[in-house]
């Protein structure tokens, strides 16, 4: 069905859905790239006009990657719940917008409508807010989740423990992991993104992390990031898994391209719940996902980048996730050319997220060849941390050596903290204070002298 | 700034009245204080993350954000650095190769970064060029691509080269002119062969710049080269830089690759590198120029 619409002095027409919702999308370089994005700037908000008159049950009969091709519209559409839809089923996506900023919009209500909203609902209505929409409404949403800790609570914000290392060496990650420890970080998880993709390797750091977790009762979880499938079978090894990781994105045929399916998802899922390891909730799993990958894959079907990573979004909702995040600016200038780009992308993606009842965290990020710098990042923390972020990254000193990109740092989650007043999930939170790392209002304690911790080194400490 | 000693000395003016004497004493005990170093800092020496840097409050201290900064800068500088094309040329002719200057079909950096497509495809010039030049079949084509490091070519492919050219002398391989190109990504590569007529084509690049490596070279070797190849048709040898994998043992691991290739009629997630096995103490062993090994290159491989 074609759309149009009157802006100034011209008329503007739409082939399908698809088209006026890439039209819609704040212009990134992603879109440009794929050829889908609007060609001047009044089209663009010509198409943010005619967007807004769509009533939101459109998206229930309107496919924009087509339902017998792709098995991520079909879950989006048959798991879809009416009941939950029906306050917003009157609703256009302008009039959707106005109800979420409302007052009516609590986070009880939002909690209750999140099964109702499809993705591609969510990025509608993320196209005609402004980034100070995305984070009033992203705030409002309540996400909780626990293996061994809550995260996700209302004045909370979490951190992932980054402790890459270029070879995986066993004593370069357990200094990492001390320092972030040191610097009150992991609540999130402490999970490493190896270098190598050998199940011995795999194994040893598994055994590494989950070794530092038992030894100092630390109320957190482990994560080796590799494919699901390897993952699956490390685990018929009898090797410790806390949370099983994937990245995945919003087509079938994207995912194809990673290796996977849902089927090989359900199968990851049913691996780690087996083991029976959260003491708190059975949150077993961790994705990540990023804008532009499924153009990269050629598998992005004329649909604009933002949409299809809120279809991702769509992807891990039934999994029950522990955590999810989006990698806002690792895939490259292509996608997301600028700090400016970076920015929107991030509160875009955290809102949709949200909205959509998924536990969404940001790899606050940008690699050496885009425009950015840490002055955007700092910016995009900021934003997100008070949009109530689930949590971000910690690296050292925001430089990871094996990646090669630059993301936040144990110093930037203290400052969030500072300044927005954000705590930690409450279990690691008395954890930190009982370990003597905290004062009692979160602050960090000065160290003098050697801390308890450091004795997970021992032959570092000679 | 230090900070005010309380809530009733809030203003600059209450500041700048108080007694001199007193004022230096409270500026240097802030100063003192000011930076936490961390008591762990000994952990540092076994990672090269940016671990135990102490803190200055929640922020970095002054000397962690100013070292970082110097890093991203010359990580910057790596991607837009203008990339010395005719100076590559006259450096790489002077090992005693032929060489052609090209250019890829985007215009200037900023289209480069957007439209990775360009970078793939030759400018119009060039493919008359290369058209104009082509001969003979050769073994290999040789492309020395500026990639997003111009930083990482400068640096890295003389050296490279230099020791490659003994292992191609070795092998006894003909090559077709290096190419040095401009704005060019990976993909290039595969015109360029398909036009030289070369049963392989290797493209040095400089890769995606780091923070503690804006210099790194990258290698990448693709048989039967021809517009479409996919990445995974192709083998890869990354790091090739000073503190990373050196220009001897890239040279030696990519020239078996080469052979195997050759041998092979392949190359891509099939062909894996198994140099390793012939290194003599981690390093590899000379080139000897005129005896050809055939041992590599009859080596059987099982199926699949």
């Amino acid at each position: 069905m074609a759309y149009r619409t009157v802006a100034g002095s011209q008329t503007y027409a739409f082939a399908d859905l698809k088209d006026l919702m890439a039209k819609a999308t704040p212009l990134r370089s992603g879109d440009m790239l794929a050829g889908v994005a609007a060609a001047t700037a009044e089209e663009n908000v010509a198409a943010r006009m005619c967007l807004a008159d769509v009533p939101l049950r459109t998206f229930l009969n309107e496919a924009l990657v087509p339902y017998e091709e792709d098995e991520v519209t079909r879950l989006i559409i048959d798991s879809h719940d009416a009941l939950a839809f029906r306050t917003l089923s009157h609703m256009t996506v302008g009039d959707f917008r106005d109800f979420l900023l409302s007052g009516s919009a609590t986070s009880e209500v939002l909690a209750t409508i999140a099964p109702g909203v499809t993705p591609e609902m969510a990025a509608a209505v993320s196209k005609l807010m402004r980034n100070q929409d995305l984070i009033a409404v992203a705030k409002k949403c309540r996400v909780v989740t626990r293996f061994r800790n809550t995260i996700g609570l209302p004045g909370t914000m979490a951190v992932r423990l980054q402790p890459n290392h270029p070879t995986d060496d066993p004593a370069g990650v357990t200094a990492s992991i001390l320092d972030g420890l040191l610097y009150g970080c992991g609540d999130a998880v402490i999970g490493i993104n190896p270098a190598s993709d050998s199940v011995p390797v795999l194994s040893e750091l598994l055994k590494l992390i989950d070794g530092i977790i038992q030894r100092f009762d630390i109320p957190t979880q482990a994560c080796v990031l590799t494919h699901v499938t390897t993952s699956t079978e490390v685990i018929n090894r009898g090797v410790p898994v806390d949370l099983v990781f994937q990245s995945v994105a919003g087509t079938q045929k994207a995912n194809a391209s990673f290796g996977i399916d849902l089927a090989t998802l359900r199968e990851g899922r049913e691996a780690a719940l087996s083991l029976n390891r959260g003491t708190l909730g059975d949150n077993v799993m961790y994705f990540e996902t990023g804008q532009g990958s499924a153009l990269s894959a050629n598998a992005h079907y004329g649909v604009d980048q933002q949409t299809l990573e809120a279809r991702a979004y769509a992807v891990c909702r039934p999994f029950k996730p522990l955590l999810v995040n989006t990698v806002v600016g690792f895939i490259g200038p292509e996608y997301l050319y600028d700090g400016k780009q970076i920015i929107r992308a991030g509160l875009e993606d955290h809102f949709c997220g949200k909205l959509m009842g998924v536990p969404l965290g940001c790899d606050v990020c940008y690699t050496n060849h885009a425009e950015a710098d840490q002055d955007d990042m700092d910016t995009l923390m900021t934003l997100l941390g008070a949009a109530g972020v689930t949590y971000i990254m910690g690296i050292p000193g925001s430089d990871d050596v094996m990646l090669n990109y630059q993301s936040t740092s144990f110093h930037d989650q203290l400052y969030l903290r500072e300044v927005l007043g954000l705590k930690r999930a409450p279990e690691f939170e008395a954890w930190l204070q009982r370990m003597g790392i905290t004062e009692p209002d979160g602050r960090l304690k000065t160290q003098r002298g050697s801390h308890p911790l450091l004795a997970a080194a021992p032959e570092l400490a000679a | 700034m230090s900070e005010p000693a309380g809530e009733g000395d809030l203003t600059a003016d209450s500041v700048s009245e108080a007694p001199a004497s007193e004022g230096a004493a409270i500026e240097g005990a802030a100063i003192e204080g000011a930076v936490i170093e961390d008591s762990w800092r000994r952990l540092a020496g076994v990672t090269p993350a940016r671990i135990a840097l102490g803190r200055a409050g929640t922020g970095m201290p002054t000397r962690e954000v100013l070292r970082f900064a110097l890093a991203h800068a010359q990580a910057r500088d790596a991607v837009h650095l203008p990339f010395e094309s005719a100076r590559m040329a006259g450096d790489i002719a002077a090992l005693g190769f032929e060489t052609l200057e090209l250019t890829s079909a985007a215009p200037a950096r900023d289209a480069y970064l957007r439209r990775p497509d360009l970078g793939r495809r030759l400018s119009e010039e060039s493919r008359a060029l290369l058209e104009a030049r082509a001969g003979a079949p050769v073994d290999v084509a040789l492309v020395v691509a500026d990639g997003l490091s111009s930083t990482a070519i400068h640096a890295q492919a003389v050296p490279f080269l230099t020791a490659f050219k003994a292992r191609i002398a070795e092998a006894g391989w003909s090559v077709g002119p290096v190419c040095v190109a401009s704005q060019a990504r990976v993909a290039l590569g595969d015109e360029v062969g398909e036009r030289l007529k070369a049963s392989a084509c290797v493209v040095l690049i400089g890769e995606r710049p780091g923070l503690s490596s804006p210099d790194s070279l990258g290698l990448y070797l693709t048989f039967a080269p021809r517009a479409g190849r996919s990445d995974a048709e192709r083998n890869c040898i990354s790091n090739v830089r000073g503190e990373g994998l050196s220009h001897e043992l890239a040279a030696f691991k990519l020239a078996w690759l080469l052979k195997e290739a050759l041998a092979r009629q392949l190359t891509g997630v099939s062909l894996k590198d198994e140099s390793d096995l012939l290194l003599v103490g981690g390093r590899p062993p000379t080139a000897r120029i005129g005896e050809r090994d055939q041992s590599v290159t009859r080596r059987s491989f099982p199926a699949g």
